[in-house]
C-alpha cells in the first residue's frame, strides 16, 4: 500500500486506507467537481508507524480500561494517548515520502509555500460509513514540509481526542481496528463560505437546495459561531425563492500571523449578502452536481476563492436526518378517484409561494 | 382581521339605480326570502368573467355557465365534497358561492357514484373527446344558420301554396327560443369535460404538493401544459399573414394608421395584394371568432366585426420580421424544458412506487389537459361570438319595428322580457294595430342606461358573507383562484407598504414602469418594457406580450389567462393580487417576481 495517495488518482479500492473524509474528496475530484487538489497520507502509514514505535497495545490498553460514563476517566486517557503519540515522532520514511508530496502540490499550485489544510480522516474497519464528523481535528492555513508533517502527527493524536473516544465508545466500534488517514489540501482564502443542503431542512423537500453562507472561511459557519444568510434555491426550476440575510457579526480570517482567527465584521459589510445571485446559483449548481454523483441528498462544504471568484467543493457528505427518517411505502395514493376525492377534500393547492 | 365579509344585505343601492333587481331574473338577487342562507354563505365577486356591471341579457349567458358548471358537479359526476356554484347579481355584479357536501357520511355516499360515473369518462377519455369538438361545431355551425328578419306584410304565397298553416311571426318567436336554447346547450357542453379536467389536475397538483411540499405552482403548469393549444392559433395566424405580407413585398401597404377597411380596400386589385387577402379571408373563419375581451359581454370586442384589432398586431409583427426578428415560438425548446423539469422532478421521488403514481398521475392530467386549454376557444370565443351577433341581427328588427333606436338596446332585456317584446311585436303585426313597444321602450331604454351607468360607478367588494373553513370545489380553486389564502388576504387588506401578493402564476422576476390598463381599448397604451397591471388579461391580448416585462392581475388563478399566456411568453406573473390595479399607479416602478408571488411598488 502506497503511503501517499493524491486525491486525483483515487480509486474506490483505496476508500479504507483513507477514512470517509479522503475518500470522498478523492471520489468528488474523479468526478470533476472543483475541489482544491492535494493527497492522503494513508491510514497504514499511521498504523504502522504505532506499531514500530510499540504504540498499539499500550494505546488498547489504555481504552479499555476507560469507563466510558466517566467523563474524567476519558479525559485522563486521552491526554495519555496525545501524548503517547506525539512524542513518537515521525519516520523518516514517511517524513520523506510527505515533504516530497507537499513539495510536489506547491510545484503544481504555483506556490513554494502553499497554503494547506491538514484534515484528519478517521477509518474504522467495522464502520465503513462512520461520519466522525467534528470528533477529530483540522488545521488550516498550515505552510512548509516542516509544518505539514508536524500537523500529520497532530491528525494521529487527534485520533484520541476525547470526544472521538468517546463518540466510538459510545457506538461500541473497536478502539483498535479505528486507524487515522490524513489528508492535505491546496487552501484559498475565501471571500465566502458556507454549507449546502441538497434538500430543504425544513420539510425535507429534495426539489430544493438550501445555502447558509457567511464571510470568511467556513469554520464560522459549520461551527455555529455566526448566524450566516440562508438561500433556498429551486433545483429544477432555479429560482432563489427565499433569501434570509442576517447580521453576520463574526468571520474567520487570515490574520498578520498567518493565523485563522475568528474577528469581527465591520458594521457596515454585516447585513450585506455574502452572495451575489450568481454565486448563489453557482453553489448550488455544485451542490447538485455532488448530489447527481451519489444519488443521494448531500451536506456540502463549499468555498468562493478570494482570489479567481471560483466557487470549490470542500466536502461532501450523505445528509442524514431526513436521509434517515423512515419512509413510508408511498407519499401519495396511486388510485386515482380516491386519490381526487382527498385531493378536493384536503386542498393542498393554491398557496403562494413564499418560501417553504 | 375581520373574520367575516360585509353581508349582501348591507350593500347600498348606488344612487340613480333604484329599481336594478327588476332587469334580472327574480331567482338571481339577494332577497329576504332566503335571507337565512344567503347571509351564512360565502360570496366572491367575479372578476374573471365579468369584471364590469352585466347588462340584463348578457346574464344569460353567465347564468348558463354556472347552471351547467353546478349541474355537472350536482347531478352528472357527484363530485363528491362539492355541489354547484350558487350566484347572484348584486349592483349588476355577479357574486359567486361555491355549495360543498358537509355531512361526511354524505361525502362518503357520494364517492362510489363519482368513482362510476368519473371514471367512465376517464377511463374512455380519448374516445369522448375525440366526439367533443364535433359535437360543439355542429352546435356552432346550427347557431350560425339562425337568422331574424322583420315580420313581412303578407305571408308568402307558398305558405298558402303548401298549406304550410303557420306564419313567420312564430318562426321569429321559436328561432329566438332555438339561439337560447342552443346557448344553453352549448354551456352543457362547456362543462362535459372541464370539471374533471380541473380533479385530475388537481389530484396531480396534489400529488407533486405532497412529495416536493415547496414546488412551485408554475412548475407544475409547465409539466402539464400543451404545446399546440388552439387559444393560441388566432395569434398563429397573424403571424403568418405577417410574414406573408413581408415575403409579397406589401407589408409597407398595411403599415402605418389607416383603418383596416381602407387598408384592406387598398389590397383588392394586384396579384400581391389579392393573395394575401385571400389568406386574410382564410384565417378569418373561425380564427377571428376572437373575442379581446372576456367574452361574457356583448360589448366585448370580436377581431371579425373589429378587424382594426387583428391589424393593429399584424403591424406590430410585421415590423418585427422586417427588424429580422423571429416570430417563431420557440416550439422545440418549449418541448425540452418541459422534459426536464419533468425528468428531473421524476428522479428525485424517493421510492418506485411513487415515481409510478407520480408518472400516471401527470399522464391522465397530460390527457384531460388539451380540453381544458382548447374548450374556451370553441365555446367562449367562437360560439359567443356568433351568439352576440345574432342577437344584434335581432335587434336590428326591433329597431326596425321602432320599438327602440340602439340595436344594442335588445341587450338591456333580460332573455324573458325578449319574448314578451317579440309577443308584442306578434301581436301588433298580427291585429294590424299599434304594438305597446314603440311607445313604452323608447323611454324605458333610458331608464335602463341609466341605472346601468349608475351601476357602472359602484365599487364591488372583492366579497361579501361568510368564508368556509375551506374550499372544495374546483373551479373555485383552479379558475377563479379563490383560496384559503386569498380569503385570509381580502380580510387583511393590502399590505402596508403597498405591496402586494397572489399566485406565482409564471416564472421570473423583473421590474419597470407601470402601465394599468382596466379594458381591452387600453392596451394601445403599453410601451415596451412595461409592466401591464390590469383586473385581468384576455387571450386576444396575447400580442401585447411580445413587448411587456411582466404581468400583474387583481383575479384569476394559475389557470387563469394571463397565466397561461405568460408562461408561454416566459414572462414573469403575478395573479390574484386583489388590489393590483387600486394600489399601483401608471409610471410607477415596480417588481414582479413570478416566483414568489409577490409585486413591490419600488418608487
Amino acid at each position: 500500500m502506497a503511503q501517499i495517495l493524491w486525491f486525483e488518482n483515487y480509486q474506490p479500492a483505496d476508500a479504507p486506507e483513507l477514512g470517509g473524509k479522503n475518500a470522498s474528496l478523492g471520489t468528488l475530484t474523479g468526478a470533476g467537481l472543483p475541489v482544491p487538489p492535494g493527497f492522503a497520507v494513508s491510514a497504514d502509514c499511521y498504523r504502522k508507524a504505532l506499531a514500530d514505535g510499540g504504540l498499539t497495545g499500550q494505546l488498547d490498553a489504555l481504552i479499555a480500561a476507560v469507563d466510558p460514563r466517566d467523563t474524567a476517566s476519558v479525559a485522563a486517557a486521552g491526554e495519555r494517548a496525545r501524548a503517547l503519540i506525539g512524542s513518537l515522532g515521525m519516520p523518516a520514511d514517511l517524513d520523506a515520502a510527505i515533504r516530497a508530496a507537499y513539495a510536489q502540490l506547491c510545484d503544481h499550485c504555483g506556490d513554494g509555500d502553499l497554503p494547506v489544510a491538514v484534515r484528519s480522516s478517521a477509518t474504522c474497519e467495522d464502520q465503513p460509513d462512520a461520519s466522525f464528523a467534528g470528533e477529530h481535528d483540522t488545521y488550516l492555513w498550515v505552510r512548509g514540509g516542516d509544518s505539514v508533517v508536524a500537523h500529520v502527527l497532530s491528525c494521529w493524536a487527534s485520533l484520541f481526542t476525547d470526544r472521538g473516544i468517546a463518540y466510538r465508545l459510545e457506538r461500541g466500534y473497536r478502539q483498535h481496528v479505528a486507524a487515522m488517514s490524513v489528508g492535505v489540501q491546496q487552501m484559498v482564502r475565501p471571500r465566502a463560505a458556507g454549507v449546502a443542503f441538497t434538500l430543504n431542512p425544513l420539510n425535507g423537500d429534495r426539489s430544493q437546495i438550501a445555502i447558509d453562507a457567511s464571510w470568511g472561511f467556513g469554520e464560522a459557519v459549520v461551527s455555529g459561531e455566526v448566524t450566516p444568510d440562508n438561500f433556498l434555491v429551486d433545483k429544477v426550476m432555479g429560482a432563489i425563492t427565499r433569501r434570509t440575510i442576517s447580521a453576520k457579526t463574526l468571520e474567520y480570517r487570515l490574520t498578520a500571523a498567518d493565523a485563522v482567527t475568528a474577528v469581527p465584521v465591520e458594521a457596515e459589510r454585516q447585513s450585506v449578502p455574502c452572495l451575489s445571485d450568481d454565486e448563489i446559483h453557482a453553489v448550488a449548481k455544485l451542490a447538485r452536481r455532488a448530489e447527481k454523483h451519489y444519488k443521494c441528498p448531500q451536506d456540502v462544504e463549499w468555498a468562493i476563492d478570494g482570489a479567481q471568484g471560483d466557487v470549490l467543493l470542500l466536502q461532501s457528505r450523505p445528509e442524514t436526518v431526513w436521509s434517515r427518517r423512515p419512509r413510508q411505502a408511498a407519499t401519495c395514493n396511486a388510485d386515482p378517484i380516491s386519490s381526487m376525492v382527498q385531493t378536493l377534500l384536503h386542498p393542498s393547492h393554491g398557496t403562494p409561494e413564499g418560501g417553504c | 382581521m375581520a373574520d367575516r365579509f360585509p353581508s349582501p344585505f348591507e350593500m347600498p343601492t348606488p344612487p340613480g339605480a333604484e329599481g336594478w333587481q327588476d332587469l334580472y331574473a327574480y331567482s338571481s338577487v339577494f332577497s329576504e326570502d332566503r335571507r337565512e342562507y344567503e347571509d351564512s354563505a360565502f360570496w366572491f365577486m367575479d372578476g374573471v368573467h365579468s369584471p364590469e356591471v352585466i347588462p340584463p341579457w348578457d346574464a344569460t349567458i353567465v347564468e348558463y355557465a354556472l347552471i351547467a358548471l353546478s349541474q355537472y358537479n350536482t347531478r352528472h359526476y357527484v363530485i363528491p365534497p362539492a355541489r354547484g356554484v350558487d350566484m347572484r347579481f348584486l349592483n349588476g355584479y355577479m357574486y359567486l358561492s361555491p355549495v360543498g357536501v358537509t355531512d361526511p357520511k354524505e361525502i362518503e355516499a357520494r364517492i362510489p357514484e363519482f368513482a362510476e360515473r368519473a371514471g367512465y369518462y376517464f377511463a374512455n377519455w380519448d374516445r369522448l373527446y375525440a366526439a367533443w369538438v364535433p359535437k360543439v361545431r355542429a352546435l356552432i355551425d346550427e347557431l350560425e344558420t339562425i337568422s331574424f328578419s322583420p315580420l313581412p306584410e303578407r305571408e308568402d304565397m307558398a305558405v298558402i301554396t303548401e298549406g304550410r298553416g303557420t306564419g313567420s311571426a312564430l318562426d321569429l318567436l321559436s328561432t329566438y327560443h332555438r339561439l337560447v336554447d342552443l346557448t344553453l346547450k352549448l354551456w352543457q357542453h362547456h362543462f362535459e369535460f372541464l370539471n374533471l379536467g380541473y380533479a385530475a389536475y388537481l389530484d396531480f397538483f396534489g400529488c407533486c404538493k405532497q412529495l416536493f411540499p415547496s414546488i412551485p405552482d408554475q412548475a407544475i403548469a409547465k409539466m402539464v401544459a400543451g404545446i399546440q393549444v388552439d387559444l393560441f392559433k388566432p395569434d398563429e395566424e397573424i403571424k403568418k399573414l405577417a410574414r406573408l405580407a413581408v415575403e409579397l413585398g406589401i407589408a409597407d401597404r398595411i403599415a402605418g394608421d389607416a383603418p383596416a377597411a381602407e387598408v384592406l380596400d387598398g389590397l383588392r386589385g394586384d396579384p400581391q395584394g389579392d393573395k394575401w387577402l385571400a389568406a386574410w379571408e382564410e384565417a378569418k373563419q373561425p380564427w377571428f371568432n376572437f373575442s379581446a375581451g372576456t367574452t361574457f359581454y356583448h360589448t366585448d370586442k370580436v377581431w371579425l366585426e373589429y378587424p382594426d384589432i387583428p391589424l393593429g398586431f399584424l403591424r406590430a409583427y410585421i415590423a418585427k420580421v422586417q427588424r429580422g426578428e423571429s416570430l417563431e415560438r420557440p416550439v422545440e425548446a418549449v418541448i425540452a424544458e418541459r422534459d426536464r423539469i419533468v425528468d428531473e422532478y421524476t428522479e428525485l421521488i424517493d421510492g418506485d412506487e411513487d415515481r409510478a403514481t407520480f408518472q400516471a398521475k401527470l399522464g391522465l392530467a397530460r390527457t384531460v389537459f388539451p380540453y381544458v386549454e382548447n374548450h374556451n376557444f370553441y365555446v367562449e370565443h367562437w360560439a359567443h361570438s356568433v351568439v352576440w351577433r345574432k342577437m344584434r341581427d335581432l335587434g336590428r328588427v326591433l329597431v326596425a319595428a321602432e320599438f327602440f333606436a340602439d340595436t344594442d338596446d335588445v341587450f338591456l332585456l333580460s332573455r324573458h322580457e325578449v319574448s314578451e317584446v317579440l309577443f308584442d311585436l306578434y301581436h301588433g303585426w298580427a291585429v294590424g294595430a299599434p304594438s305597446r313597444g314603440p311607445k313604452y321602450w323608447p323611454g324605458e331604454m333610458a331608464r335602463r342606461n341609466g341605472i346601468m351607468n349608475a351601476l357602472r360607478k359602484w365599487s364591488p367588494p372583492p366579497a361579501l358573507g361568510v368564508p368556509p373553513e375551506v374550499i372544495t370545489e374546483p373551479f373555485t380553486v383552479m379558475l377563479w383562484g379563490i383560496t384559503s389564502d386569498s380569503v385570509r388576504r381580502w380580510l387583511g387588506g393590502a399590505q402596508a407598504d403597498g405591496g402586494l401578493s397572489g399566485f406565482a402564476a409564471s416564472p421570473g422576476v423583473a421590474e419597470g414602469p407601470a402601465r394599468v390598463v382596466m379594458s381591452a381599448d387600453g392596451i394601445g397604451e403599453l410601451r415596451e418594457g412595461e409592466v401591464l397591471v390590469a383586473p385581468l388579461t384576455a387571450p386576444s391580448w396575447a400580442p401585447v406580450f411580445g413587448k411587456i416585462a411582466a404581468t400583474v392581475t387583481d383575479v384569476g388563478g394559475i389557470m387563469s389567462h394571463a397565466a397561461i399566456v405568460c408562461r408561454e411568453y416566459g414572462l414573469p406573473a403575478v395573479t390574484g393580487t386583489a388590489f393590483g390595479t387600486k394600489n399601483i399607479k401608471t409610471g410607477q416602478r415596480i417588481r414582479v417576481d413570478g416566483n414568489a408571488g409577490t409585486v413591490t411598488i419600488i418608487d
